[in-house]
């Protein structure tokens, strides 16, 4: 039996290709279906490799804190006496710690870098999970004396050093501020919170940016890192009420900071990428349809055709159900050649939309082998019906079939 | 081959066929109690003007329809009784067809359309070439095998068409009128092909209404409104010209 299948296989290829626009176009609807589903699940697994390398480099148990305009106008900023309050009042708190940045240009050796100074402290490094690769971070003493001393982030390193000459001990000036480099940090991809690019910075201990660069005390946001063992919504109502008293916000006065928390943020878009694959899976879904009943009707279309061949076979003695086969296995194999270009179609598309929006493209082989087989699984579906007219034509009949 | 019994039955025997298409009032009996009996090796024309029922009797002849009453027997088997596919098989196995239009599967070599019975009978690929080679050698168009239908003459379509036939070495080949589309000088080539495959043992019902065709054939049944109005036996006046 597997000579007449062979055969049978082979003469749906060759049918497919004596009319190959036709088939094309027939299939069409399945390509963009398989296509959109493929390219969709594709890009949807690499939007969440990356917001979830995004989250993590945020630090896990973290709380942002920052101002925002409120009922009395323009932000105020925090204070180091709102950390000190944060640390010592609210329960389940383990480090807090501010930040305050200013834009510079860096010099050595005669490159220059736009870049941007973050005033931090150490306790930021632990919160936000930022490594010190090569080095040592802030001692005590830098730290409470405001040192000209930094940490330099990997693309200021590649901008203005030479490669392979360790930037450990050399001078750094920043505008006019002259340090001495004492850590590399460690590389954490793009985004990373309100510093935007988080591997072009230059760190500097927190009193040196606020006394050399922006000449006040205020801090531009802090980060709180929690106990794990406590809920993140006790520790933020508690938060939300010690500011709000510390700002002296009554009543029903807006609040005029914003407390995130980075989990939240993580299922906020776990969400919204889920939504918007549930929409593509609709949308591929209906495409298939239509692309189903394309290839019902052109089977249709087929059968009528082909009548008189139907009639030659039943003659000689096929039986209906090897004519059935017949006429299935076509719409099986038309079904597959539209899956087949479906994903090539969303290789091509993916990998490529994956570089635009600059996310990993990450080959999911499972979507793509359920593709293939869901389009097989469509030509048994809307070939049957087809398939079945034609094995039950009356020989006498389809022989005279013009 | 079976063993013969005492009294082996004849290859083909109808015993008060009727067939009506329609219903009520639009009925039409085409067929009105058809009697036939046909033996091994002979040569049978069957002969009539248009509606005098030949192609309905050819129809149940080649198992491709049923009658609506009467019995047929085919080798002892009574195929009235059977269902579609094993009419299907009958015919896979045992019958051979010609047609008037030829036809063949366009676009699909004179080989091809000769190895298609032997695909339905599950032969494998070298098996059914071989064959079909054979086949194609039998009727003169062996260095035609890898012509498309549209690249041969009518004559040599016909020829392709008889090959196929033979192909699955049939006890029975049945032609419905296999010269209505050639010219003389082709038809009598067609004959004389029939004829001399006649010989080699294949039992031959012939539809045809050109007396010259009928000729050659030893028995000669004549149709007239659903009936058979006459059974002539004949000796083989042409054989001669046969291998």
């Amino acid at each position: 039996m597997l000579g007449m299948f062979g055969a049978t296989l082979l003469l749906a290829f060759r049918e497919i290709r004596r009319h190959l626009l036709r088939s094309f176009l027939t299939t069409l609807g399945i390509i963009i279906g398989v296509a959109a589903v493929i390219t969709m699940v594709t890009l949807g697994n690499g939007v969440t490799a990356s917001v979830k390398n995004q989250i993590s480099s945020l630090g896990s148990n973290v709380l942002i804190v920052f101002p925002v305009r409120g009922d009395r106008g323009a932000p105020r900023p925090f204070k180091q006496d709102d950390i000190d309050a944060a640390r010592s009042q609210i329960a389940g708190v383990e480090d807090v710690s501010g930040s305050v940045s200013s834009s510079a240009t860096a010099f050595h050796n005669g490159q220059s870098w736009q870049t941007s100074v973050q005033g931090v402290e150490n306790a930021f490094l632990r919160a936000r999970s930022v490594e010190v690769e090569e080095g040592r971070p802030f001692s005590n003493e830098e730290e409470s004396a405001g040192k000209s001393v930094c940490l330099i982030g990997p693309k200021v390193r590649q901008a203005i050093f030479v490669a392979g000459a360790s930037p450990l001990g050399a001078k750094v000036r920043l505008d006019n501020v002259s340090c001495t480099v004492v850590g590399l940090l460690k590389e954490r991809g793009e985004g990373g919170g309100p510093d935007q690019d988080s591997d072009n910075v230059v760190m500097m201990p927190l009193k040196t940016v606020q006394r050399r660069f922006t000449g006040n005390d205020n801090l531009q946001y802090f980060v709180i890192k929690y106990d794990s063992a406590y809920a993140s919504t006790t520790i933020q109502a508690s938060l939300v009420a010690l500011l709000r008293e510390r700002r002296l916000l009554q009543g029903t006065a807006a609040n005029d900071f914003n407390v995130v928390d980075t989990a939240q943020v993580n299922q906020a878009l776990g969400a919204a990428t889920g939504a918007l694959t549930a929409m593509v899976a609709v949308i591929a879904g209906i495409s298939l349809l239509v692309g189903g009943i394309g290839i019902m009707n052109i089977m249709l279309v087929s059968v009528t055709e082909r009548t008189r061949e139907i009639g030659i076979r039943l003659a000689i003695g096929a039986l209906a159900r090897e004519v059935q086969l017949q006429f299935l296995t076509e719409a099986v194999v038309l079904c597959c050649f539209g899956g087949v270009v479906g994903i090539g179609l969303a290789f091509l598309l993916s990998w490529s939309m994956a570089g635009v929006i600059d996310v990993p493209f990450l080959f999911d082989p499972a979507v793509n082998a359920l593709s293939f087989l869901f389009s097989a699984l469509m030509g048994i579906t809307f070939g049957f019906y087809p398939a079945r007219r034609a094995s039950k034509l009356d020989p006498i009949d389809a022989l005279r079939h013009e | 081959m079976t063993a013969n019994p005492p009294s082996k039955p004849p290859l083909i025997e109808l015993e008060g066929i009727t067939k009506t298409f329609g219903k009520g009032e639009a009925a039409f009996q085409a067929l009105k109690g058809v009697d036939m009996r046909v033996e091994r090796g002979d040569f049978v024309a069957v002969m009539g003007p248009s509606g005098s029922g030949k192609s309905t009797t050819m129809n149940v002849l080649g198992c491709l329809d049923v009658p609506t009453s009467g019995i047929f027997r085919f080798r002892g088997v009574e195929v009235q009784a059977l269902d579609r596919d094993q009419r299907s098989l009958l015919r896979r196995r045992y019958l051979g067809f010609v047609f008037q239009g030829f036809n063949l599967l366009a676009r699909t070599t004179a080989v091809e359309n000769v190895e298609l019975p032997l695909l339905y009978r599950g032969e494998k690929k070298a098996v059914r070439h071989a064959a079909a080679m054979r086949a194609l050698d039998q009727v003169g168009l062996a260095p035609w095998a890898d012509h498309t239908p549209a690249e041969l003459s009518g004559g040599q379509q016909q020829r392709v068409a008889i090959a196929r036939a033979l192909v699955t070495e049939p006890a029975v080949l049945l032609a419905d009128e296999p010269t209505g589309n050639l010219d003389t000088e082709r038809s009598i080539e067609i004959m004389q092909l029939l004829t001399r495959l006649n010989g080699e043992g294949i039992t031959i019902l012939m539809v045809t209404h050109e007396e010259e065709m009928a000729a050659f054939a030893r028995t000669v049944f004549r149709f007239r409104d659903g009936l058979v109005e006459s059974v002539e036996h004949r000796a083989r006046a042409i054989a001669g010209e046969a291998g």
